[in-house]
This record gives structure tokens, sequence and C-alpha cells, in this order.
């Protein structure tokens, strides 16, 4: 298929944002969730979609409060950028379950609820009579969801774990990393052991809520964030599972059961840039010829006539590369002229020029980067938010995926600690 | 068995007619057929489908090549029905519009525009279907001006800073091992299907979802980008990242040691002042742990201001120690502290996922008895249920054409003498 022809089909126009006055798909679904950070994701991804969540925390705030970066580096319960992000779109309410009346409160709460969301330690909620358990025979419609290291009922169940230790043991550590293995294997950034638990756990709720449409019940669904690692790590897992072979981590690219080739250049304003895949077919040949010429660096960049020759040659076979000198030649000839085109230009302008000529090439942002990018202006991923507390809008990270009819929206900012605390109020439910 | 998969399935009403493929869309499918979806999966057959290029790629159970032995293609297709149909054809665009007819949602993750291309735009699923739900998966969207960019797994992860983040400090971006984001690529996609279904449900409405995976990708490092727009703090600066250490929240230690023997590491997460004391007990109750009980560890804040010093302490004692070894006496302790596990060992010798039944085994019409990823929910009512294997090409034809559409044995036969399936 022609790229132009597929090319007429897309709109390079932004996105329209979204219709305030529209619901969110999960609008008039209550959900309460205990202030914690395993699941803390999940809760912020109903909220995003329309679920009234309300946020339960103990006396004194929830202990992720203090989790920094915070506003100005003042650490401040108020202040946690960590909960301003997960928290967003929430209310929130103060209770002590450790108190009769705030138990009592709990389970009011909960009979008002279609979802509980919890990262409990397991076996904590029922020694205070508060669990899956006790509550949900009285309330058949409820859907119950908890986020644990390794499930409810596990042999591992009461081991404790962080983010770090999921992430270890499950699997996704021993795939990141470098060539050089004196270095230690590598946790990646951002919790993402926490996050792939709670994405997995709203797959599981959004499944339970569909059930619940048809017949009115409800469920417990129970979210293992050690299987959740398990099984992020493509084939890692799945070459063991089918030919038993133990993959080994390499610098920036995929970790392999067999060495795989490196091509990165550094761009010219100092960026770790990598440079795709070598031209193969004749037309990816002609692509790159052009591009050089159409940068006027044809008697800069060596071997463009071996280019020329491979797109005559109507283009090379992988098949080839060994046995051929003349073929490794031309497939080298083609990997260090990008190496060359990516080492004279920014890292975007890299990046961006060989996609528009339909190459697929990356480039490595840092996150402050991406909300700058005008792909992400453009869909309107940045979002605007009043805080009122601070004196000035605050900029958030947008919509994982657009709706058009049934929008995402950030419609308030996270809790100030007890600010919802009316929500209690029988009159107010 | 200590889970009982659901017979019938929550989903078990809805129908999918589902051109996705590799991980990113494949894997969105693959867990809703898990809960009982009928999931309808088309390939061309003049390609014999390898538009999804993992149908012949490795992992390979054996000497066996060729499209029906791609263990990755295996591992993201069961409990789909497969067929195939060549939308080059009238006729086979006829019996496309017969299946949008009688289904709940269409998914995709070609590039942006093939399917449109192919005749089949939003615009013309909704004249088929008004309440039909489009979900379009690729790595920038259908919309925006990076529309017509490629893209696969590393380069989403790149574009939206996970690359970047995965780290240590004076190196290279580490990245993700593998794609981290064709798995989420997967499971947004599968959330975006199901919130669009919770809309339809309640409204009767279906939609368009115009999803781009990076933008899903982007969503997955909050605090630093609002350090960022809140605080002007840049990530592009020196020392960072340095990934396998904590700071949001502040932990000390936290880091990845080797231990002992070739390529065996250890994470120890030290998350307070109470996980410090018991790791002192152990560290200083060996000889080579004196250190240990240096006063300037005692705090948090001094954790932290000599981290450097105490992580060459730590992998200097690790590095003569077990790692299973370490681990029982580091739990026990009540320390979050456990092996960096290969494959083998949390896959084979892992209690914790063997209860879990995280790896069901499927009979594949080609390959044999081979196990599969499982998925990290259990629903108590309507557990998902791993039981089909991937489908050969075509393997679904009969029951998909005849039994679902009506065509008897002889148009079927047709279709096929014709090319048209």
């Amino acid at each position: 298929m022609a790229r132009e022809q597929i090319g007429q089909h897309l709109s390079t126009a932004p996105l329209p944002p979204p219709d305030p006055t529209r619901p969110g798909p999960l609008e008039g679904l209550r959900v309460i969730e205990l202030a914690g950070e395993c699941a803390a994701f999940c809760g912020r991804l109903l909220a995003d979609y329309g679920a009234e969540v309300i946020l339960v925390e103990p006396p004194g705030g929830a202990p992720q409060r203090y989790h920094g970066p915070f506003v100005d580096g003042v650490a401040d319960p108020e202040r946690s950028l960590w909960f301003w992000h997960y928290h967003a779109n929430k209310a929130g309410v103060v209770l002590d379950l450790d108190a009769a009346d705030g138990r009592d409160r709990f389970r009011d709460l909960v009979a008002s609820a279609d979802i509980v969301l919890e990262s409990e330690a397991p076996g904590r909620l029922a020694g205070l009579g508060l669990d899956d358990a006790d509550l949900r025979p009285g309330h058949p419609g409820l859907i119950w969801c908890s986020v644990t290291p390794f499930g409810r009922d596990n042999p591992r169940a009461h081991e404790p774990a962080t983010d770090l230790t999921v992430l270890a043991g499950g699997g996704p550590v021993w795939s990141c990393g470098y060539d050089d293995h004196a270095i230690p294997p590598v946790r990646g950034g951002g919790n993402q052991g926490f996050q792939t638990a709670s994405v997995h756990a709203a797959i599981g709720v959004l499944v339970a809520v569909l059930h619940r449409e048809l017949t009115g019940a409800g469920q417990l669904v129970d979210t293992s964030m050690h299987a959740a690692a398990n099984v992020t790590t493509e084939f890692a897992s799945y070459g063991w599972l089918v030919a038993e072979e133990t993959v080994q981590r390499q610098t920036c690219r995929h970790a392999s059961a067999r060495p795989t080739q490196t091509t990165v250049a550094t761009s010219a304003d100092g960026r770790y840039q990598p440079t795709g895949v070598p031209p193969r077919s004749a037309k990816e040949f002609r692509i790159l010829i052009d591009w050089i010429d159409d940068l006027g660096w044809r008697d800069e960049i060596p071997g463009v006539a071996l280019l020329e020759l491979a797109e005559e040659r109507g283009g090379v076979s992988m098949a080839d590369l060994a046995g051929n000198p003349l073929v490794a030649e031309i497939f080298g000839a083609g990997r260090d002229a990008l190496g060359a085109i990516a080492s004279r230009l920014t890292a975007y302008e890299f990046f961006h020029q060989g996609q528009q000529r339909g190459m697929a090439l990356p480039v490595i942002y840092a996150p402050e980067e991406v909300m700058e990018d005008p792909h992400f202006r453009a869909r309107g991923f940045a979002v605007t938010l009043d805080h009122e507390d601070l004196g000035r809008p605050v900029t958030y990270p947008g919509a994982p995926w657009a709706m058009d009819v049934s929008p995402w929206r950030l419609r308030r900012h996270a809790p100030r600690l007890g600010e919802d605390q009316g929500l209690l109020d029988p009159d107010l439910r | 068995m200590r889970y009982i998969p659901s017979a019938m399935g929550a989903l078990s009403h809805i129908r999918i007619c589902d051109f996705t493929g590799q991980l990113a869309g494949a894997g969105a499918t693959r867990t809703l057929a898990a809960f009982g979806a009928q999931v309808i999966k088309i390939e061309d057959p003049v390609t014999e489908g390898r538009w999804d290029i993992l149908r012949g790629m490795e992992p390979f159970i054996d000497d066996r090549r060729g499209g029906e032995f791609g263990g990755g293609f295996q591992n993201h297709n069961v409990e789909k029905l497969g067929i195939t149909l060549n939308l080059r054809t009238e006729r086979g665009r006829e019996l496309l519009t017969e299946i949008v007819r009688i289904s709940d949602v269409v998914a995709e993750n070609f590039a942006a525009g093939v399917l449109a291309h192919l005749g089949f735009p939003y615009e013309r699923l909704r004249e088929i279907r008004d309440d039909v739900i489009y979900v379009s998966n690729c790595g920038f969207g259908h919309r925006g001006p990076y529309s017509s960019f490629k893209t696969w797994g590393p380069i989403v992860q790149a574009c939206c800073g996970l690359t970047y983040t995965s780290g240590l400090p004076d190196l290279p971006p580490a990245g993700w091992g593998y794609s981290y984001m064709d798995h989420h690529g997967g499971n947004f996609m599968a959330l975006a299907i199901l919130t669009a279904l919770v809309h339809r449900a309640r409204t009767g409405e279906g939609q368009w979802v115009d999803m781009s995976c990076t933008d899903a990708g982007a969503t997955m490092l909050g605090p630093v980008v609002l350090d960022y727009t809140v605080n002007g703090t840049v990530t592009r600066r020196p020392g960072y990242p340095y990934s396998s250490r904590s700071d949001s929240p502040a932990m000390a230690p936290h880091n990845i040691y080797p231990a002992r023997g070739d390529d065996h590491w250890f994470a120890i997460s030290c998350r307070h002042d109470d996980d410090w004391r018991a790791l002192v007990e152990i560290f200083a109750g060996a000889d080579d742990g004196q250190w240990a009980r240096d006063e300037r560890y005692t705090t948090l804040a001094g954790r932290l201001t000599h981290q450097d010093e105490l992580d060459a302490q730590l992998a200097t004692w690790c590095r003569a120690r077990d790692k299973f070894a370490m681990q029982e006496q580091m739990l026990a302790a009540g320390v979050p502290a456990v092996a960096v596990q290969l494959p083998e060992e949390r896959i084979d010798h892992d209690p914790g996922t063997a209860a879990w039944d995280l790896w069901p085994w499927v009979e594949h019409r080609a390959m044999g008895r081979v196990r599969v990823d499982g998925l990290p929910v259990h629903l108590s009512e309507t557990d998902w249920r791993i039981e089909r294997a991937a489908p050969l090409l075509g393997q679904d034809n009969d029951e998909v054409y005849g039994d679902i559409l009506g065509l008897t044995t002889a148009e079927i036969g047709d279709l096929r003498a014709e090319g048209v399936i």
C-alpha cells in the first residue's frame, strides 16, 4: 500500500478539546479507595474517566503525602507532587479505621459505593472486620478490588515488598541494564511495578463492572503485583516457556538470548541517538540517498556510491550478510550513513526528518521534553488545572487514550487532608 | 488448579472484530478473550498473516520454522478464533461488513490510515453499525502531526520518557530491555475497549477511541512531570537518572547489589529506620559487616548523604553471599529484599507464581503443548480462562463463516477457491 494513499486518510489537525458537557464513561460509579501507593494509579484511571473516587486517609494523612517531589522543594503534606499526581480527580475524607466510629462510617461509605479499591497488607482489614468477606455479603453488587504484592491467598502473601523488590523478583530487572554485565541490572524509573499492577487491577474492575451491568452481581478482584510483573516481560517469559532460553540484558535495547548489534550515534546536541535498522530494500536505500542529497552532504558522507549500487541491485538480503562481502559492505555503508547523519543533526532533527521520510526512528526524550513536543501539544496532552492553593494553574499529563464521546477529563486537584469530610454526612451521601 | 476458570466469562456477550497484531494490539484482545469475549481475529490469506511478524518469529519450540511456529504469536493470541479474509476482493469487503454488523467492537493496531484505506474508516463502520466501538491504537494516534510516523515498542518508550528515566548516572539510558509499552499498549487498549463498553451499556452510544501508544506511555511518569511543570526541575541534568535508587519516596539503602556467582544480583529496599535496624543486625552479625554500625547510617538523612559509600559496603557484603540465602534471612527479618530472579527461577521455582496458576498450558495444533502467560488478576465469580491455543491461519473459517455468518459449506468452499478467505 502506498504511503501517500494511506496518508490521505490521516489528519494532522489538533484534536478537538473534550466537550465538558459530556460525561465520562464511568460517571455514576462510586469508588472508595483506601489510600496506598500500589493501587493509586488504578483509582486515578477510574477517576479520570468519570468515576467518583473517594480517597480514605488515616488521621494525619496518608504516608504518601510525604513522598517527594514537593512544590518548591518544601516537604509538606499538602505539597507532595506524588500525591497531587496520583490523587487528582479524587475526593478525600479522613477515617480512623482503628476506632469503632471510624469503622462504622467506613461501612456506611462502602454501603453507598459500587467499588472498593484497597492495597492493605493481607489480613489487616479482616482483623478490623472490614474485609471483602465482611462487607460484600450485605452488598451483593459490590466490586472489591485488592492490590497486594502476591495476591490475597498466596504462600508469599505476607512478604514485605516495594516497587524495587516486585520488579527484581518478578522479572523486569533481569532484562534491563547494560551490555557490560559487571554493571548491575537496573530497575526502570517511575514505580512501574505498582503502576503495572494498577493497570491490571483497572482491567479486572471494569470486567467486573460489565458483569454487574448484566447480572447485578459484584465480586472480588484479586490483583498480584508479582504476577503482573511476571507477565510484563515480553519474551523474557515466553522465551523460557517456549524454548527454555534465557535472555541477557543489553544497553538500551531488547534483552536477548543471542546478542544483537547496537547502532547508535551521539547527536549534534550531545544526545544518545539510536539510528534504527539500516536500509535493506531498494526503496529504503533511495530514501536514505535522497535524505543525504537534500541535506547537501553527499561529499561529506562516505559510501553513497555503495548505497546507489544497493538500490540498483534491488536492495540487499539479510540472508546474504554473512556470506557475501559486498552485501556486508553495503549494509555497513547504510548503517554508517545513518550514523553520520545522526551525528550532524540534533536528536530531534534526526528523528523528525527521518520519520517524515518514512524511517522508524526514535528520539529519546526526557519527561519534560515530552510535554513541549508538537505531537503532544497538538493532541492537547498537557492539561492545566486551577490551583487556588497555589495561586496559579498547574499543568498535568493528559489522557492515555482519547475518547471523543465520553472523554477523559481533569476535574479537580488532589484533595487536601479531609477536604471532603462532608461526604461522610448521611444527608450528603 | 486453585482458581476456577469461569465457564461463561463476564464478556461472553461481547464480540470483537479483531485486526490487532504483535503485542501492543493482540495483547488487548487476548485479555478480553480470556474473560470470555468472542474475538474473531482476521488475517490476510495472501500474506499468510505475516503482517504480524511474530507469526514466524522466535522463540521456537523445536527446529520447525514457519508461520505456525512463532512462540510470541502463540502467546499473544490464545482464546481467539482465527479466520482469513482478503479485503482486496469485493466479496471480502462484503463479508467484513457482515462481521462488523454483528460485532460490538472493531479493534486494530495497523499504521494509522490503513483500515480506512481498506475501505473501513470509522464513518463507514458506523454506517454499518451505529453503536459500534472502534478502537484504533498506533504509535502516535490517527490525529496529530506525527500520525504517519512509524513506531514499535522501543520507539514509543523513547518518545514518551520511559527510556530516558531508566538507567544509571554517567551511562547511556538503559531503557527497558523489552517492549514495556507493547504490554501497556495492549493493556491500555483493553481499558479503552472496556470503558467504551461500559459507556455503551449505559447510554447505547458507540464511539471511536483514537489511542496513541506514546500518549499512554507519557502518563506513566507523573510525579517527575509535575516536578517540571510546577518547579521547573528538569531531569536532563548530571547524575540523573539513578532509577534503581528511590527518591520518591526517599529510601536508602535502595539498590541492586552483586550476589555470589556469575551475574547474580540482589535487591534491597530499606523503607525506614526499623528496616535499617533489622538490616544492621544481619550485616553486623557477620565479621565483614561491622561497618553497618556506623552512626552516620542511623538516620535516613545520614544514609542518603552517604549513600555511595553505603552502597559500596553493601555490594562487598552481598557479593560474598548467595542471593536466595540473603532473601530468606532478610524477609524473615521483615525487610523487603529479594533475589533478582532469572526467568527460570521465577517461572519454574517460585511458589508465588505457581500458586497463582500463572503459566497455563495450552495445546497448539502445530506446536503441541506449550505454556503461556496467565493474567495477574483473579476474579472470584467470572475468572479468566486460558485453555485454547492461538489459532492456526484460518483455523476457524468454517465455524465463523458457517456457524456465525450462516454460510453453507459449498459457499465457504467457493470463498476458498476464489481466494477470498
